[in-house]
């Protein structure tokens, strides 16, 4: 909780960083602030704290969640530290990005409706405002307006989910609404069980599964490529972990309502996003498509609900951020140097080095051993085979072929095109970053145990 | 010390790789030379019985029951020993031409090397799998960088084609993994007994799931057909990696992975494989034949030679077994030798077709001579390493049914009629304008053939050791099938 008050904190300092005149010094505090944010969440561990009222809790599951979004974040800040640096309101925006990080971390360690709506509102009013934050572009405007419209309309559906959930259960908070649902299964009103299916639609919007993944592509492509890059991370693992809490902890005794929706979302989500992502030319909308395509994993993890599913998803959005990340600061630093669509050709003779960590990303992403991205879809698969969902699993071996199709696309141009522009200079900081990213996704495969079981029993 | 067979390449590697230096050849070559010597040191304390040596097992990811378990037996060793003495004449094979990027090259063949030499020591089911598919990646790269024309396309294809045999490989080993008791297992013997003690049905799903992934590595009828493409867009160490060593990983994965985990499903479907083994046979000489490019023709006679070993095991017999294991080691030498003649004559003349070659024979006796013993060798005369293996596989196969032993039979004329026509439009008849001004063997080339020429001969004449080394661990396998249809009795 300490670390949630120092976040909040650092977005104030943010904020009046502009009139004090501390410009110079803020993305420094920034870092050392998260840097300081992580430890103080991380020395909860075990402590299982509930706070205001029982409104939020910090418990195992929490802190894990929490501390993957603030080091991310700073994984983010590091990779993203020229778009501070170029434009103006330059305070304004590190202000939005904490306070997202803030409402992330409230997904995350709610404990309470209420508390995961706000939750989740704070993270996507800052969304929508960073989304457009390239006021110049058209591109960017239109993201900034189609994720403000889809995103305000499917608060709406949460919201009256929520509502429903509430009006039959009389309580916000999960654990008794769990208890609720429980003790009087056989006497829940209808619509109970149309708020439940109201939240799924909600829900599913936020982590773009689809059908709800319309705005995704459009959305990703449009927004600067760091803003893109804090999507489809910080935000992602921030809505999915919300996901499994609502309806692991919350609805898992009224399993039979949803369970069956959720495997028809998990089917379209691998099939479409993978056949839609071949046929992109832009590497930022296939990037976007692939991302929803890495949710329909998780969302297999998620279905084959066990005690080690938390794990599993943690280790995923862990192997899956760390990899995005490393994608999104070779994009960044590829659109920095040319904007024309096909920046990645030859990108080897134009510098080896992005070259080589964007194709260790892209093969974590595809799932090649032995990096993270392989571990995190063998467990998801090994999960999904020990509960007898054989027949999804050859659905997404079959998908994860088809991602591999895809993501090997780029790599060949990479190395076979004639490159498109001249030699790419990469400043150390970045340079720092990008093997950093490289060894932790080539560690996190060769020694996964550690974060398998963190969750685990 | 086991272990450093694994450690020595990857080092190797990730120097060649990190710190690109001018003596990457130099480098690569003694590497893999000390590969070689430790390799041999290992064999020498090698005792020929059936149990598995020179163990290793260390915990590795506890929480999902994979350990770090390698060791090595009479089969296994003699497929590490055929990876360790090719890798040095691959590497030496490249010394005269100037690849671009030398460091990186040498770089991915030594990685290459140490996945190889995993798959072929991994006790566990996950590293053995972690192995197989490290080892695509180094090859994928080294195609697709230093290959030919429309590399591309054919080396995706080759890539997806393979990960997807693998990865149904992979389903089939988790569900192995979720019958062994207690908290699960990858460990070899644990799966061995949760495999067989599956129900037929059961034992079917897995085989397949298996088998695809075995047979599209070898590649076995009608699995084979990024194969051709891919041998011939790949630069010629890519090829040799690929023909000599990596589809030996298919059938050592037939061996280990396959025969012994679901015996009910090898009784059930190993007519079928035996089948399409032999349709492989005739289907790729046929088609050998009547190719004009020579690296495709010997991509095709390998689908054959392929063929033909995998039938043999499927016999489920000791001679088909022994005879394969045989093959395996002589066909490895043979195509390395055809290989890096092939590259040898497209240097000089600047073309692997047939009907713009011809007259080598006149300039060039001794590259001639060397060709004429390395293509009997690929025809099985008698008294070359390919006869041994034939003989025995062939035997096997009419000792199982005489009629697909006839058929397979067949592969002795159809392989002579190829690489005799092969012999004769390329070495024999006028010099054309593209052999004209053909040179001999160079000493550096001699230094990679003649040794080759000597394997060749040796384990034709005296193949006994050989034979002896792999015989326990043969028996050890087909003993499970000897015990079920004792008990079917």
């Amino acid at each position: 909780m300490n670390g949630l008050y120092l976040i909040c904190g650092l977005g104030f300092i943010s904020l009046v960083a502009e009139i004090a005149n501390l410009k110079k010094a803020l993305a420094a505090t920034i870092l050392l602030g998260l840097s300081a944010a992580t430890f103080l969440v991380v020395i909860d561990w075990n402590s299982n704290l509930h706070y205001y009222n029982d409104m939020v809790v910090f418990d195992n599951f929490s802190i894990a969640f929490t501390a993957l979004i603030i080091v991310i974040a700073i994984f983010w800040f590091w990779m993203a530290k020229d778009y501070f640096r170029e434009q103006s309101h330059q305070t304004d925006r590190s202000a939005l990005i904490l306070f997202s990080i803030v409402g992330a971390i409230l997904m995350v360690s709610f404990n309470n409706m209420a508390m995961l709506f706000l939750g989740i509102e704070i993270l996507s009013i800052s969304m929508y405002v960073l989304a457009g934050s390239k006021k110049e572009s058209l591109f960017s405007n239109e993201a900034a307006f189609k994720y403000f419209l889809m995103g305000s309309f499917a608060t709406g559906f949460l919201l009256m989910g929520i509502a429903l959930v509430y009006g039959a259960t009389g309580s916000f908070h999960i654990a008794k609404i769990a208890n609720h649902l429980a003790v009087q299964s056989n006497e829940l009103p209808t619509f109970f069980y149309t708020g439940v299916i109201l939240m799924v639609v909600g829900m599913a919007f936020k982590i773009s599964a689809v059908p709800f993944h319309f705005w995704v592509p459009d959305v990703y492509e449009g927004s600067p490529v760091t803003i893109t890059a804090f999507m489809s991370t910080v935000v992602k693992i921030a809505a999915i972990a919300a996901f499994y809490k609502v309806f692991s902890v919350c609805f898992s005794s009224v399993q039979s309502t949803w369970i069956t929706i959720l495997q028809v979302i998990t089917v379209l989500t691998l099939v479409v996003s993978n056949i839609t992502a071949v046929y992109q030319i832009r590497v930022k909308r296939m990037l976007a498509y692939s991302s929803v395509g890495q949710v329909g994993y998780i969302l297999l993890a998620f279905i084959a609900n066990s005690a080690t599913s938390s794990g599993t998803i943690l280790y995923y959005l862990a192997s899956y951020s760390v990899a995005s990340i490393a994608t999104f600061s070779v994009l960044h630093e590829v659109e920095n140097a040319n904007e024309s669509a096909n920046g990645f050709n030859g990108l080897y003779k134009r510098n080896p080095m992005l070259a080589v960590v964007m194709t260790i990303a892209l093969l974590s992403l595809a799932g090649i051993p032995p990096l993270a991205g392989f571990f995190a879809k063998y467990m998801v698969f090994a999960q999904a085979l020990d509960h007898g969902y054989a027949g999804l699993v050859i659905l997404a071996v079959v998908t994860s072929l088809v991602g591999v199709y895809y993501y090997f696309q780029v790599i060949i141009a990479m190395f076979l095109k004639e490159p498109d522009g001249a030699f790419i200079r990469l400043s150390g900081s970045s340079k720092v970053l990008m093997s950093l990213l490289v060894v932790l996704t080539l560690l996190m495969g060769l020694f996964p145990n550690w974060l398998i079981s963190l969750l685990g029993q | 010390m086991i272990v450093f067979l694994l450690v020595l390449p990857l080092l190797a590697s990730l120097v060649l790789l990190f710190l690109k230096f001018k003596f990457a050849r130099e480098f690569a070559l003694v590497a893999s030379v000390i590969e070689l010597a430790a390799s041999l040191v290992i064999a020498s304390q090698f005792i020929k019985n059936a149990d598995v040596q020179f163990v290793v097992n260390q915990p590795w990811i506890t929480s999902l029951g994979i350990n770090f378990s390698i060791g090595i037996d009479g089969i296994s060793l003699l497929l590490v020993l055929l990876t360790t003495v090719l890798v040095p004449f691959i590497v030496l094979s490249s010394f005269k031409s100037t690849e671009n990027r030398p460091s990186n090259f040498y770089g991915l063949i030594m990685m290459m090397q140490m996945a190889l030499i995993g798959v072929f020591i991994a006790r566990d089911g996950f590293l053995f799998y972690l192995f197989w598919e490290v080892a695509l990646i180094p090859i994928w790269f080294i195609c697709l960088i230093w290959g030919g024309e429309g590399r591309g396309k054919i080396t995706l294809k080759f890539f997806i084609y393979t990960l997807a045999g693998s990865l149904f490989m992979l389903v089939g080993l988790v569900y192995l993994y979720y019958q062994t008791p207690g908290t699960h297992t990858f460990d070899i013997s644990a799966l061995y007994v949760a495999g067989r003690s599956l129900p037929v049905f059961e034992q079917s799903l897995i085989f397949w799931a298996m088998f695809l992934a075995f047979a599209i590595k070898m590649p076995i009828f009608p699995f084979h057909t990024w194969q051709p493409d891919t041998y011939t867009v790949a630069p010629v160490q890519g090829t040799m990696l690929l023909s000599a060593i990596m589809l030996k990983m298919g059938i050592y994965g037939l061996i280990r992975w396959l025969l012994p985990v679901v015996p009910l499903g090898v009784q059930e479907w190993g007519y079928v494989a035996v089948v399409l083994s032999v349709i492989g046979i005739i289907y790729a000489s046929c088609i050998a034949i009547v190719q004009n490019d020579f690296k495709r023709l010997i991509a095709y006679s390998s689908i054959a030679h392929v063929g033909l070993i995998s039938a043999g095991l499927f016999t489920l017999s000791k001679i088909g077994m022994q005879g394969a294991i045989i093959q395996m080691l002589s066909h490895g030498i043979v195509v390395f030798a055809l290989f890096y003649i092939i590259e040898i004559i497209f240097e000089r003349t600047k073309t692997r077709s047939l009907s713009d070659l011809g007259g080598i024979r006149n300039l060039a006796p001794v590259l001639a001579s060397v060709f004429i013993i390395v293509l009997l060798g690929s025809v099985a005369l008698p008294l070359t390493s390919g006869f041994v293996g034939e003989f025995l596989l062939i035997n096997s196969l009419v000792q199982y049914q005489i009629m697909i032993g006839a058929i397979a039979g067949l592969t002795i004329i159809l392989g002579a009629v190829y690489m005799l026509r092969t012999f004769q439009r390329s070495m024999s008849g006028e010099t054309t304008k593209a052999t004209a001004g053909f040179t001999d063997l160079t000493t550096h080339e001699k230094l990679v053939l003649y040794p080759m020429v000597i394997l060749i001969i040796a384990i034709g004449i005296y193949p006994t050791p050989l034979l002896q080394i792999s015989e326990a661990a043969v028996e050890n396998i087909l003993i499970v099938f000897s015990d079920f249809s004792a008990s079917v009795k």
